[in-house]
């Protein structure tokens, strides 16, 4: 296990290393000098390589490299435009995002598990041709027009819910989740057809399985076969998808964002992009990609301790 | 035995070609996806042939007029706009975004799977390590950043598609390499002192063709479904060139006064990705047994 683990945290800082280079020279190929944004009105050649210096850009870029991530591992990831700690801003949109994307999982998981249980049971009856149906339709719908429609019928029509903004939870906590419904359904309905469809896959495989015959050879209860052997095994390949889905989720939350009108993580990069700050766009999408891989890193080791078959296997290869 | 069948018994491989065809003509979606697909395709190439007006032509006698209209089916936009050639018109950055970045995503990601899968050693893990190092980037993430390097532009957000559908693609096509090599014919290949490239061109790239057309039928709607996003937030197709991303995005500011202008480009995105999808649903029923149904 010690060696396994050993093995899976270094990939995962060797992913990290790579992904920051990466981050850090596509940032730097960006077209436009930053001394140049910095300085505002300012073209004197003094002034210019006065902000050079005092942000590191007359150094090398390896130079630029080593210092930019020793300061991000200690936690400052330089300050913006606006001259306001990228790290802060950051700190302080990310449990936005969090909690939509957390809401959004629930809701996709709920809906993603039963239904795809359910076709699995009810395999070629009608229950499973609609289920099928549908989460086949849930990945063809642009999620951000559902979004749309969604404000027109419930917001705009009916009054029911806000079209957008957000307000905090700690503030009022019944206006937040009101602001949090739509959003989180709309990302949460593209999880649960993946979920659905990968579910379905896996209980069928489980169902087909030696343990399974066994257990209803002993005479047990379907509900226990059911819900006890073949929809635990599953359950698990599930958690890693959510886990892969991870990216999919933020893409998701950032066009989300967008449309309700969201101040959250997803909004940031946009905004990063619109108003050309790269310090900020360099760190989002830094964390964005630590974030991934780090979370990733976790399915994979719990993965592998409710599992232990793929540990061997991967000790093998 | 029929004369036919006898035929069919010598030349196996016209036998599973008339076996494909037989168990796909029983799904009736993925034949239905199949013609509604192709029917995009089409109108996107002839577009100038079939669409009732230009893009760009202003009929401002007939702003925001309704669907059902005397000379504008589906009604018009602020500034007069047909909304029938839009979409018609607009389906054309859709299919370009949804092919293109997807063959560009193929033409890079299958030599290297297949490389990393068929000659494993040292260039596997390395290869691995780059593949997670693209999916830490989430496919949005990576499009933002193309745009702001490259500018935003239709073929930049078809660059950033095709370069987000990479990894995954990497991956399927290493596991078919890695599961092909194992193959006895793939071994008889090498006893017989056959070369890599033979035995690549001949026996592996063929096996894995079918895996790969199932994921292309299904990687084309989420690049199709792609581009509109980009479009939508203005890091793809640029107004007021029509693409149906564009046409939603513009949609917002008349949400109160004329919702429809939302509906129908998301009804367009909506049925091209579901018919590729449904194609792409029936193809891995017909071409991959191995898919529990």
């Amino acid at each position: 296990m010690g060696g396994f683990l050993l093995r899976k945290v270094g990939a995962a800082l060797i992913v990290l290393v790579l992904a920051s280079m990466l981050v850090f020279v596509g940032v730097r190929a960006i077209p436009g000098d930053p001394a140049l944004a910095l300085g505002g009105e300012s073209r004197d050649p003094a002034v210019l390589s006065a902000i050079r210096h005092k942000y590191g850009l007359d150094q090398p870029v390896p130079v630029q490299y080593l210092r930019w991530v020793s300061l991000a591992v200690q936690g400052d990831l330089g300050t913006d435009q606006r001259e306001l700690p990228v790290a802060r801003t950051i700190v302080q949109r990310l449990p936005i995002t969090l909690e939509l994307a957390g809401l959004a999982i629930l809701i996709g998981s709920v809906i993603g598990i039963v239904a795809g249980v359910l076709a699995a049971v009810r395999r070629g009856k009608a229950a499973d041709y609609v289920a099928t149906t549908v989460a086949l339709a849930g990945l063809s719908v642009p999620h951000f027009w559902l979004g749309i429609l969604m404000i027109i019928y419930f917001a705009v029509r009916l009054h029911w819910l806000p079209a957008g903004g957000y307000v905090a939870f700690s503030a009022n906590p019944i206006q937040n989740l009101e602001h949090m419904l739509m959003p989180a359904i709309v990302l949460g309905t593209g999880l649960s057809a993946v979920l659905m469809r990968q579910m379905r896959s896996s209980m069928l495989s489980a169902l087909g399985a030696d343990y399974v015959r066994t257990a209803r050879a002993k005479g047990l209860s379907e509900w226990s076969v059911v819900g006890k052997h073949a929809l635990r095994n599953s359950l698990i390949t599930v958690t890693t998808v959510i886990g892969l889905q991870l990216g999919a989720l933020i893409s998701g939350a950032v066009i989300t964002e967008q449309i309700f009108v969201i101040p959250g993580f997803g909004r940031l990069t946009i905004d990063a992009v619109n108003q050309r700050d790269y310090t900020l766009l360099q760190g989002v999408v830094l964390v964005a990609a630590a974030g991934y891989v780090v979370v990733n890193l976790v399915v994979d080791v719990v993965y592998s301790l409710l599992n232990p078959r793929i540990r061997v296997a991967g000790a093998r290869r | 035995m029929s004369f036919v069948d006898a035929a069919a018994a010598i030349n196996p491989r016209a036998r599973r070609r008339r076996l494909l065809r037989k168990r796909f003509l029983r799904r009736p979606l993925a034949i239905v996806g199949l013609l509604v697909a192709l029917a995009f395709i089409v109108s996107a190439i002839l577009a100038p042939l079939i669409a009732p007006y230009s893009a760009s032509a202003t009929d401002f006698n007939a702003t925001l007029a309704p669907p059902f209209s005397p000379h504008h089916l589906l009604g018009t936009d602020e500034l007069g706009r047909d909304q029938l050639s839009r979409i018609i018109w607009g389906s054309r950055a859709s299919i370009q975004a949804g092919v293109l970045s997807t063959l560009l995503a193929i033409v890079i990601a299958v030599p290297i799977g297949i490389v990393a899968g068929y000659y494993r050693g040292w260039i596997d893990p390395v290869i691995a390590r780059l593949t997670d190092v693209l999916l830490a980037f989430p496919f949005l993430v990576l499009a933002v950043g193309l745009a702001a390097i490259l500018g935003p532009s239709l073929t930049n957000a078809t660059l950033a598609l095709g370069i987000g559908a990479v990894p995954g693609l990497i991956r399927i096509a290493r596991g078919e390499a890695l599961a092909l090599r194992e193959e006895d014919y793939v071994r008889a290949a090498v006893a017989n002192g056959a070369s890599d490239v033979f035995i690549l061109r001949r026996h592996v790239l063929p096996n894995m063709l079918s895996t790969l057309i199932v994921q292309a039928t299904v990687t084309i709607p989420a690049a199709i479904i792609g581009e509109a996003v980009l479009s939508f937030l203005g890091l793809g197709v640029q107004p007021p060139t029509p693409s149906w991303g564009v046409m939603l995005s513009d949609a917002q500011s008349y949400i109160a006064q004329a919702p429809r202008l939302a509906i129908f480009p998301g009804i367009a995105i909506f049925i091209c990705s579901l018919s590729f999808n449904l194609l792409g649903d029936g193809l891995r029923d017909v071409l991959d047994p191995r898919t529990t149904r």
